[in-house]
């Protein structure tokens, strides 16, 4: 069996397989799964007063690409959103498994599925995919959001491990920590979702490192009492206000460091 | 209603003539009057208490107000054990739900299940329905699932064979956002009159009242019935 093959120095590999665990109790599949999302660009979901709003932060490979094309936010309900960091096939074919759970919810019992229900749901799957060596773990995290008049603004993460989180506001991808400590900032529950748009924007403007990556598209949407409960891409100009704001905040912050000189 | 149209049915295709009384061949049906009320924080549900087999009443007491989950009941009118077997499956169901979600379930969601069962089975089955009952998110709602299987919310409801004696006096009786104890009054009124029209309908008046703070049932026996002529 390959998990009693020694490597060079003589210790023995476990992270063959996601079936195998290591000696300290680690499954390392399930962990490098895990650093494909932290490979990719930043996404942010964040959850206010009156809705929720994502951003993604769309590296942008080549010049010759269409403009919106491989969109890394996805509808998968008309209440319900959902932001994806990691390898984006994965991530495409998880969006089907939750469009489906939510789509035969609701033929089952005749409303809205709940976003917390929908999250554990998804979840199960992936965790299913973590338990066997004939398969891998997906290699994405996703961010769901969702908007009803029953529950509010509801907001959950799911990761590769299969544990889903609910949050206020949540970021995935390489520069999560750096994005994090700007949502920490935020008072999103006294904010609405026009007000957390250009924040989230400016977010994404702050976390996106301009020397190692160079160009990147701004993917914006939210979901709310402002689009009557409907998840969908922010209309363009209010993207354009925001894409405004996020970048006169950057130079305002950089002039602040000359004066400071 | 449906009731007697089933069984006039079953005589012509048995070849049992006069020789043996109707109830050894006739369905259990509960004939019925069966009727549901919204009022401001929750509903009340009344039932007559007939079950017949034919001509005889097998259960001159019966409970045909029958709990689905903590603040959600169903009427049954039709076929007994159609009813009953439908509304076990659906208990199952709901609470099965109920578990995974981890919090009470709608009203709405478990009147979907009956109309789901009501409607695929609608050539087997003989079930006039009325789900009722209180979820914090929408407060007292009544849902009427009739035979074959539709599904619309009301704000009050009928069934039942009994049900069409009462039409005129609920079209003219009932008022938006009445209180309980006008609901109350209103629906054991009702059914009085219809079980002293109604040959499938008798017996004693079962009541319940749901809301938030839980359900209290009531029975109103038949010497204590409502009158409505001094005979």
């Amino acid at each position: 069996m390959r998990e009693g093959l020694k490597t060079q120095d003589g210790g023995i590999q476990y992270d063959l397989s996601a079936s195998t665990f290591s000696p300290d109790g680690r499954v390392f599949q399930v962990e490098y799964a895990m650093k494909a999302v932290e490979n990719s660009s930043t996404a942010i979901g964040i959850r206010c007063k009156d809705g929720v709003v994502f951003g993604v932060e769309k590296l942008v490979l080549s010049k010759l690409y269409e403009q919106g094309s491989n969109k890394r936010i996805f509808n998968v309900d008309r209440h319900v959103g959902m932001a994806v960091a990691g390898l984006l096939a994965d991530a495409r074919s998880l969006s089907e498994v939750a469009r489906e759970e939510a789509s035969n919810f609701r033929s089952n019992y005749g409303h809205n599925i709940p976003l917390k229900h929908l999250s554990e749901r998804v979840a199960m799957y992936v965790h299913a995919y973590t338990l066997y060596s004939a398969v891998r773990p997906f290699g994405c995290s996703f961010i769901l959001g969702s908007y009803d008049q029953d529950d509010g603004p509801q907001l959950y993460m799911v990761d590769p491990s299969g544990i889903s989180y609910g949050y206020w506001g949540c970021a995935i991808g390489k520069a999560k920590q750096a994005a994090k400590t700007e949502i920490e900032k935020l008072q999103m529950k006294d904010m609405t979702c026009r007000e957390l748009v250009k924040e989230v924007a400016k977010i994404i403007y702050i976390v996106h490192d301009e020397v190692k990556d160079k160009a990147f598209e701004l993917e914006l949407s939210w979901v709310g009492e402002v689009t009557n409960g409907k998840h969908e891409l922010v209309p363009k100009d209010v993207r354009e206000e925001a894409e405004k704001y996020a970048k006169d905040s950057l130079e305002e912050e950089d002039d602040s460091d000359e004066e400071n000189m | 209603m449906a009731a007697a149209t089933a069984t006039r049915f079953c005589q012509q295709l048995s070849s049992v003539s006069d020789m043996s009384p109707d109830w050894t061949t006739k369905e259990v049906s509960t004939g019925t009057t069966i009727m549901a009320v919204e009022y401001e924080g929750g509903v009340v549900i009344g039932a007559d208490s007939r079950t017949t087999t034919g001509a005889y009443i097998a259960n001159r007491v019966t409970d045909k107000l029958t709990p689905i989950h903590d603040r959600i009941f169903c009427c049954r009118s039709g076929s007994a054990a159609d009813t009953q077997a439908i509304a076990d499956i659906v208990t199952y169901q709901l609470g099965f739900h109920s578990i995974e979600l981890d919090e009470a379930p709608l009203v709405q969601t478990a009147a979907n299940l009956f109309k789901a069962s009501c409607y695929r089975y609608r050539e087997e089955l003989m079930a006039g329905i009325i789900v009722a009952g209180w979820d914090k998110r929408r407060g007292g709602q009544v849902y009427t699932v009739p035979v074959g299987g539709m599904l619309v919310r009301q704000p009050v409801s009928v069934g039942g064979s009994g049900s069409t004696y009462i039409y005129g006096f609920m079209d003219s009786n009932y008022k938006p956002n009445m209180t309980k104890e006008q609901c109350l009054h209103l629906v054991s009124g009702a059914l009085s009159l219809a079980m002293e029209r109604d040959g499938s309908s008798g017996g004693v008046i079962r009541l319940a009242a749901i809301s938030e703070s839980g359900v209290e049932r009531q029975v109103i026996l038949g010497n204590q019935l409502p009158k409505w002529s001094t005979a």
